[in-house]
């Protein structure tokens, strides 16, 4: 039997044998810690390369358009706070506009002022989340704990604006809550000189890291024209070099009296989507900045007793107040037969609403485009045939939120 | 906003709209035929409406123009000439289906999963139609107007861990 015995040499045919490999199936999610919010990828990979990626999504989703054609319009104000969770103001203020441009409404000068003031507080706040994320995930803590640390300072200011840091239902229709509390603009203008600061803290850190480079530069690309094919818009478009702003093309509010520049990229990679927020976070800076210096006196919603609550001595004092107090709350706003899309430019790119109303104090649809969605399918595109170490840092740039994305 | 696009529409594809109006907010909307919405897309995508904008439907069912029963909504965007465009499609209960645009926007894909899960609306030759955020065990289209608000679903098996693909090894299927 001395042919049985085992001989570890191999032999050349063994050497130069093909070897037997199957692309293997990872699940990365729905609970992982490289990842935002609960979604799965399936991804198939050759080795470390991937050869294709499935995005599961769902895992979040709430009922959001059902939920809103079952209430009336006023109602719906604290659902969309929990599309877009890191930016609430933008998605409360979007909804509204959308509404009244249905109605067709023109809300006074102060509100739309203080309506630009929340949204870029709140764009701040989504973007320093954005990018410290994308710092935590390959690596640096540090820069993480900046950009939080200057995020909890925004949301000290839109505590105190609106009552609650994440889930502000502040606007109303006709447009807001209540006026600025006493001395909050002077709070903000010092909150923002920290912000800059903080800000500035973490692009030190990470700008010119050679290894924060390394991870992001060249990885995730995706072409303008596949962009645009797949719905990207807002920073992950402007990474492919179109200039594509809605505060600047269809200006709204009081944009167009404001001076700013949109932040354009090139390359379509990670890294100039992770510029272009940076470059973001100064211009709403400055945008605040002068909104608080332009912004006028007077009434903070329309003076319309259809649309708006009157105010509560009113409600006290006379029947008039009680009657159209009684009848807001009870019916809801009677927002004419109709239907409407419009859109804002949300901290990732066009935040659209289609509404149609069937005349009832009720919404009868209540569609909404979050930016998410659409840059969440192309995904696949921008991986696939990369390595899966790009997948990291490409989910953190796309800045997926659960919230809108499942709504 | 202009009607340019919808009158290149009509021009270079004649018997594709079937109807046009404006909104109470003034913005113009084409309907579309039914048949015709994969061409109509090629044509729009031509004359420089690139950005796939959204899409969706609506069950108009407790509306007073109920039928058709759906429309299925698109939107897109032209970035030279800086505006949306608006179209929509009417499908009736019995011919739920309609051409999918996948293939001339590779963002409807995704969206057409969506419209499918949700109100139930076909997309012919789309050929990955799977429910997009709820399962595939999920009994009828939550969003349609005949969905109760408070209906509960059936608790279904919990899925074999066969199902599973682990990778290399005995533990999966081959």
């Amino acid at each position: 039997m001395a042919h049985d015995e085992y001989d570890p040499t191999p032999s050349n045919d063994e050497l130069e044998a093909h070897l037997q490999t199957r692309n293997m199936v990872v699940n990365l999610g729905p609970s992982h810690p490289a990842m935002h919010g609960t979604v799965r990828m399936k991804v198939e990979l050759d080795g470390e390369t991937i050869v294709k990626a499935d995005t599961e999504i769902g895992f979040l989703h709430r009922g959001f358009q059902k939920s809103c054609e079952n209430v009336t319009w006023t109602q719906c104000i604290p659902y969309t706070d929990r599309l877009n969770y890191v930016s609430a103001l933008m998605n409360n203020f979007g909804f509204l506009s959308a509404v009244e441009k249905l109605i067709g409404l023109e809300i006074p000068e102060r509100a739309k002022f203080i309506r630009v003031i929340g949204a870029e507080l709140h764009r701040i706040a989504d973007h320093l989340t954005a990018t410290g994320a994308l710092g935590l995930e390959l690596g640096a803590f540090a820069a993480f704990l900046y950009g939080i640390e200057a995020r909890e300072l925004i949301q000290d200011r839109v505590t105190e604006l609106t009552g609650a840091r994440l889930t502000t239902n502040y606007g109303r229709v006709g447009g807001l809550n209540r006026d600025l509390p006493p001395g909050w603009g002077d709070k903000v203008l010092r909150t923002l000189t920290k912000v800059e600061e903080l800000c500035g803290e973490v692009s030190a850190l990470l700008t010119h890291n050679r290894i924060f480079t390394d991870r992001c530069r060249g990885t995730g690309v995706i072409t303008a024209t596949d962009a645009l094919d797949f719905g990207f818009t807002g920073p992950c478009l402007r990474a492919c070099g179109v200039n594509l702003d809605l505060r600047k093309q269809k200006p709204y509010w009081a944009y167009d009296q404001l001076k700013f520049e949109v932040a354009m990229g090139k390359n379509g990679d990670n890294y100039d989507r992770y510029l272009i927020r940076v470059k973001e976070i100064a211009e709403s800076i400055s945008l605040i900045r002068q909104a608080l210096d332009k912004m006028p006196e007077g009434p903070v919603i329309v003076d319309d007793r259809r649309i708006a609550l009157p105010p509560k001595d009113e409600v006290y004092g006379t029947i008039e107040g009680v009657m159209a107090h009684f009848k807001l709350v009870m019916e809801g706003i009677q927002v004419p037969a109709g239907e409407v899309y419009d859109a804002t430019e949300a901290a990732n790119g066009e935040l659209g609403w289609y509404l149609r109303s069937d005349g009832s104090g009720r919404p009868y649809k209540v569609h909404v485009r979050a930016p998410g969605f659409h840059i969440l399918s192309g995904v696949g595109k921008m991986i696939e045939g990369r390595m899966l170490a790009d997948l990291i840092p490409t989910f953190d740039t796309i800045n997926m939120i659960g919230g809108e994305v499942e709504q | 906003m202009s009607t340019y696009a919808l009158e290149q529409l009509e021009a270079r594809l004649p018997g594709a709209l079937e109807q046009r109006y404006q909104d109470r907010a003034g913005d113009h909307w084409g309907v579309v035929a039914r048949l015709k919405i994969a061409d109509a897309a090629k044509v729009v995508k031509e004359l420089g409406y690139t950005l796939f904008v959204s899409m969706d439907c609506v069950d108009r069912l407790h509306l007073p123009e109920s039928t058709p029963r759906f429309e299925v909504l698109y939107f897109f965007y032209s970035l030279e000439r800086n505006e949306h465009l608006r179209l929509k499609v009417l499908v009736s209960e019995d011919e739920c289906e309609l051409p999918t645009i996948r293939f001339v926007y590779q963002g409807a894909n995704w969206a057409e999963r969506l419209a499918w899960d949700f109100y139930g609306v076909r997309f012919t030759g789309h050929g990955d139609l799977r429910r997009m955020l709820l399962y595939e065990e999920f009994q009828g289209h939550p969003l349609r107007k005949d969905y109760a608000m408070r209906d509960r679903q059936p608790l279904i098996p919990e899925r074999p861990i066969k199902d599973i693909f682990r990778g290399p090894g005995t533990s999966g299927v081959s």
